[in-house]
């Protein structure tokens, strides 16, 4: 009879009842987005990094991966080395650098990466079959379309462009042999993978047994941070870098964007906390001779304030269940708007539904609708109930 | 026909704070009723009578003096203990009906009922039951805006007798309603006392109050006269 009546209340003005709804869905899908936001791109760089396999990162001293044009030297004895650590599993040793590709219309650029076919994670292959020689190459999609290629062709390709002289150096034939993804890449990136040795010899001299990057599988039961460490230790000209180091890396400078979205989340849901507590009184101040006149019948103080808490909880629920949809539908436009970024990964994700988080910040709301429906029901619970018929009478 | 009181009020005051001075809306006032009386309280308006019937139903608690009621003292209950007897002690009728509109009539009924903790198929019976009493058995569904002012005082005093009160009170139970309706009103609640309903009713209506058995006056919130038109005996 209390959720009948509860209920009923709401929907004896459901123009105003629906327009709160409506009002707690856009701040619960708000703070569903900011819940999103606040933990999309940290899960969605999190995803990149597994995905690879790679537990560390091994980069010149000082740098991140790929920050900077800066090499090691002397790769295969470090890999060497590396793979004789009973630690190690797999070491994925990785240059990289441009490439050049003359066309009718003048020439492309685009990234240039070397790498071991049997040890990497930078591309998924799409088509076509893996790098198995020396003059073979594997490409993204955008380059095959800014060159104008096909899977089969085969295509001159350069390590560098002289201005001056109009002229390519380091130059190779190679056949396009694969269609890669390019994880860590944007989708409308030239990307091209040729073998390890192929890109340093064309990169000359300056290239010969250099490597950007050198990815580390450790084994499963090996503790890679402590692997890290014993690499910087006997290795000077290294920085090792692990997930969770990588992870912490990429916090520190998303705390802007996190800081943002605790901000705008707090701020939804205390929207949502307002919108509720203003319909339940406005709602109660217009049942007050009602709510009198079940105190005088004998309605309990519990069953009134149950009443008016749980028409709290209803709009809260309606509002939350409308929000998240609404929630999920823009964080899905909006990712498809910031996913146009140049320079981002095109599976990158800035909003990620993790359910967990999203029905926490949900649940959140709901019980922020129960606190509005609190002090409205307490307000009617506590009403003198003679006064109030008196003046309902006079009224 | 055993007579024995099932209403005792003893020096009975109710003090209001009024701009900064203390009033009285009831000074002393002293009142039995037997059980399967009907009393009619007249006087003049702010003489006190909707503060007596309020203090008599455990709406309100008097500053000093004694009420009780059925064989308990109501005028000290804490809040809980009040509303538990408001819902089983006494029943309600009120000038305004105070229908809940989102309600039907029966379950209008069923309210206390529910509140009770009765079972929903026993409320559900005693509903129809008491629709039926009051001459509403086709009306069970409607919807109080669906429904005269009669109608929707009919089903007032069939919500007030839902839990078998022992004493039922009604205030002004006329004062909305045309002569017709309010004769027909007065009808049903002389029916009520005849089947052995205790009632105290507050009125100005000079024909409810010739249908009472009892009518007390009370001006200034003491009782100035207390008529007695139809002993119990007489009826018995």
């Amino acid at each position: 009879m209390i959720a009948r009546l509860a209920i009923a209340a709401l929907t004896r003005r459901r123009a105003r009842t629906a327009l709160t709804v409506a009002g707690v869905a856009v701040a619960a899908a708000m703070l569903l987005d900011m819940v999103m936001l606040g933990s999309g791109m940290r899960e969605s760089f999190r995803g990149f990094i597994d995905q690879q396999g790679f537990q560390l990162r091994l980069t010149p001293r000082g740098t991140m991966p790929f920050d900077s044009e800066a090499t090691v030297g002397g790769a295969t004895a470090l890999v060497a080395t590396l793979r004789a650590d009973p630690d190690i599993v797999r070491v994925g040793p990785v240059l990289g650098g441009k490439h050049f590709v003359a066309v009718d219309t003048g020439v492309v650029a685009g990234f240039l990466l070397g790498i071991d076919p049997a040890a990497q994670g930078d591309y998924r292959l799409e088509a076509g079959h893996d790098l198995a020689a020396a003059d073979e190459i594997v490409v993204s999609t955008a380059w095959l379309a800014a060159t104008g290629r096909a899977l089969g062709d085969t295509v001159r390709v350069a390590g560098g462009y002289d201005p001056q002289l109009r002229r390519a150096t380091g130059e190779r034939t190679l056949r396009i042999v694969g269609q890669g993804r390019f994880q860590m890449l944007a989708a409308s990136d030239r990307a091209a993978a040729v073998p390890l040795a192929t890109a340093q010899a064309m990169g000359g001299a300056d290239r010969a047994d250099r490597v950007s990057v050198l990815l580390v599988e450790t084994r499963g039961a090996a503790d890679a941070e402590a692997v890290a460490a014993r690499i910087e230790a006997s290795e000077a000209r290294l920085t090792a870098l692990s997930t969770e180091a990588a992870l912490k890396f990429v916090d520190e400078r998303l705390g802007y964007f996190r800081q943002l979205a605790f901000i705008l989340a707090s701020v939804s849901l205390a929207v949502g906390f307002l919108l509720v507590t203003t319909l339940v009184t406005v709602s109660v101040n217009e049942r007050i001779g009602e709510i009198a006149v079940m105190r005088a019948i004998g309605v309990a103080r519990a069953r009134i304030v149950s009443q008016i808490v749980l028409e709290g909880v209803a709009l809260s629920l309606a509002g939350a269940t409308l929000g998240l949809g609404l929630g999920l539908v823009t964080a899905r436009w909006l990712n498809g708007i910031l996913a146009t970024f140049p320079g981002l990964p095109a599976a990158f994700d800035f909003f990620r539904f993790e359910p967990g988080a999203a029905f926490r910040a949900l649940g959140l709301l709901v019980c922020c609708g129960i606190a509005a429906g609190v002090w409205p029901a307490w307000r009617a619970a506590t009403l003198p109930i003679a006064t109030t018929l008196r003046e309902e009478a006079v009224a | 026909m055993t007579v024995t009181p099932v209403l005792s009020a003893q020096s009975i005051r109710r003090a209001y704070p009024l701009a900064g001075r203390s009033v009285e809306a009831v000074r002393g006032l002293s009142l039995d009723v037997m059980a399967g009386e009907w009393v009619a309280v007249v006087g003049p308006s702010g003489c006190g009578k909707s503060t007596l019937l309020n203090l008599l139903g455990a709406i309100d608690r008097p500053t000093a003096g004694r009420i009780v009621i059925a064989g308990r003292d109501v005028s000290a209950l804490g809040d809980a203990e009040a509303t538990r007897f408001r819902l089983t002690g006494v029943g309600f009728v009120f000038q305004r009906f105070y229908l809940m509109p989102t309600l039907t009539a029966a379950e209008n009924v069923e309210l206390p009922m529910a509140e009770a903790r009765m079972p929903r198929a026993a409320r559900s019976a005693r509903a129809r039951e008491l629709l039926a009493y009051v001459g509403l058995d086709g009306r069970a569904e409607h919807r109080p805006f669906q429904l005269s002012g009669g109608e929707q005082q009919r089903v007032a005093i069939a919500r007030a007798l839902a839990n078998r009160p022992a004493l039922l009170l009604a205030d002004e139970p006329t004062g909305e309603l045309d002569a017709r309706t309010g004769a027909e009103m007065i009808a049903l609640l002389d029916r009520l006392n005849h089947d052995g309903t205790t009632i105290v009713t507050v009125t100005h209506d000079e024909e409810l109050a010739q249908a009472a058995r009892r009518v007390v006056h009370m001006r200034d919130g003491v009782i100035v006269d207390d008529v007695v038109r139809r002993p119990l005996e007489a009826t018995a």
